[in-house]
């Protein structure tokens, strides 16, 4: 599956957003729509387990989790195996 | 970076020397009576202190986070509900410069803080959130060039004092509760509706009562940055060092008190090391760990301020919650340590070496923002976070 396809489904289950993921764009502000700090949090540990990766402390901040786009490139950086898109 | 040695730095603390000179002596008054410390306010504004914050090109001294700092730990020397006052308002001036100083209507506005010395109040708390500011229930209805909110602000500290008070709210009617924007609104463009009243067992000068708060201005009033980001890379900082500073100078005072009570007893017999000198020498070790904290958040602070990805990393927020916790911590300690060596005429009021109001001050500072609250949140932080174990990291 594709990274991005998994990351709107990890949303969708860990991102405890008001509004329902399909109906975000890639580039969607994530914060605007309600995901809190807590659930990002949650959010990145899914992902970890999910792509067994660990999240740098350089990417630990707003910007990499600010859109379902920003994260999946993130994710991409890290797990250069898995398909993009 | 900091140069508190500066000509600059030193006019700035004289100046607040002169205002702690005066706060000291109502700051019992103050207390009892739970009122705004209007002399020391009165004084800040005689010595132009409230806007020491705005940058030089708008009026005001461009005074660093450490000079600020500084001024807070002089003042909570003498008056910590005065110092309390002035670490809030400066916290308020920190939004407006960090994160408006490129919109003409907030760069005016600083022009006019620095100008008419006004004192700006904070209402991010509000009735419902459950005491998390990164929350708002009520949303400001932006209605062609004109904006409105109506908000149950369960603490506005020193609400009725303010000459304009900084506001967070939903950015619309349909935002969720954590897209937040600040508003800056003029005295004479909100009222003010008592509903709960500041009688507290510390901090009594702060007057932080509730109030319905109903508001209308112009929308360019609204600042232009979101307001998560203004909470993560400024308020957040200088939140926890002001405070900190604050606390410090409480800790610093009574610490004085302290060695002072020993130092007379061992003039008195100096053949004899007086009964409390181990314990002043322990208190000395707490405080120069909480003064060791702040300087090194500081610094922190100055490093990150560079680079947005700095300010707005795991490490750096995990940073500033430590020094709270630690800080608003280790200042009971101290203070506990020093009513231990003073003994009886620290307990009792009235005497060179009380501390009550030292102690039921320093109570606040677990709270204002649970330090369980904030541990919460670190604690969140720290499944992702690793922290660094190097020393200078």
């Amino acid at each position: 599956m594709p990274i991005i396809e998994d990351v709107r489904q990890i949303i969708a289950s860990h991102g405890k957003l008001p509004v329902d993921v399909a109906t975000l764009a890639d580039d969607a502000d994530l914060y605007a729509a309600g995901l809190s700090s807590f659930a990002s949090v949650q959010l990145m540990l899914a992902l970890e387990e999910r792509f067994d990766i660990e999240f740098p402390e350089t990417m630990l901040n707003r910007k990499t989790f600010s859109s379902i786009g920003a994260i999946s490139s993130a994710v991409a950086e890290l797990a250069p195996d898995e398909q993009v898109a | 970076m900091t140069v508190l040695g500066s000509a600059k730095a030193m006019t700035l603390c004289e100046r607040m020397r002169r205002v702690a000179a005066i706060a000291a002596t109502h700051a019992d008054a103050v207390d009892t009576a739970a009122r705004f410390p209007r002399e020391a306010v009165d004084a800040m504004r005689h010595e132009r202190l409230l806007g020491c914050q705005i940058p030089v090109e708008l009026g005001g001294d461009g005074a660093s986070v450490a000079e600020i700092s500084e001024l807070c730990a002089i003042l909570g020397q003498a008056c910590a509900a005065a110092a309390m006052v002035f670490a809030m308002h400066q916290i308020k001036v920190s939004s407006l410069v960090s994160h408006g100083e490129e919109d003409d209507w907030h760069r005016g506005f600083m022009v006019r803080v620095a100008a008419e010395q006004l004192l700006l109040a904070s209402a991010t708390t509000e009735g419902g959130i459950g005491g998390n500011l990164r929350n708002s229930i009520c949303a400001i209805e932006v209605d062609g060039d004109t904006c409105r909110l109506q908000k149950d602000a369960t603490v506005i500290s020193y609400g009725t004092e303010a000459d304009a008070i900084l506001i967070t709210s939903r950015a619309h009617p349909q935002a969720a509760s954590s897209d937040q924007v600040m508003t800056v609104f003029l005295k004479d463009q909100y009222t003010l509706e008592r509903t709960h009243v500041w009688d507290t067992l510390g901090m009594r000068g702060t007057c932080s009562d509730g109030f319905l708060f109903k508001g209308e201005a112009p929308a360019k009033q609204i600042l232009p940055r979101p307001f998560a980001e203004i909470a993560a890379q400024s308020m957040l900082a200088h939140s926890h060092i002001l405070w900190s500073a604050v606390w410090y100078g409480i800790a610093a005072d009574a610490f004085a008190k302290a060695q002072a009570f020993v130092r007379a007893a061992a003039r008195r017999s100096p053949d004899q090391a007086p009964p409390g000198a181990l314990r002043v020498a322990e208190a000395s070790a707490l405080l120069q760990g909480v003064k060791a904290s702040i300087v090194a958040a500081i610094e922190k602070y100055d490093a990150a301020r560079l680079d947005e990805d700095k300010l707005s990393a795991m490490s750096f927020a995990v940073a500033m919650n430590n020094l709270k916790i630690a800080s608003s911590q280790t200042i009971l300690s101290i203070i506990n340590h020093c009513m231990l060596i003073c003994g009886i005429l620290a307990y009792k009021n009235g005497t060179p070496y009380s501390l009550g109001r030292h102690l039921r001050d320093a109570h606040s500072a677990q709270l204002m923002i649970s330090n369980d609250r904030i541990l919460g949140n670190t604690s969140t932080m720290l499944l992702v976070h690793k922290q660094d174990t190097s020393l200078y990291g």
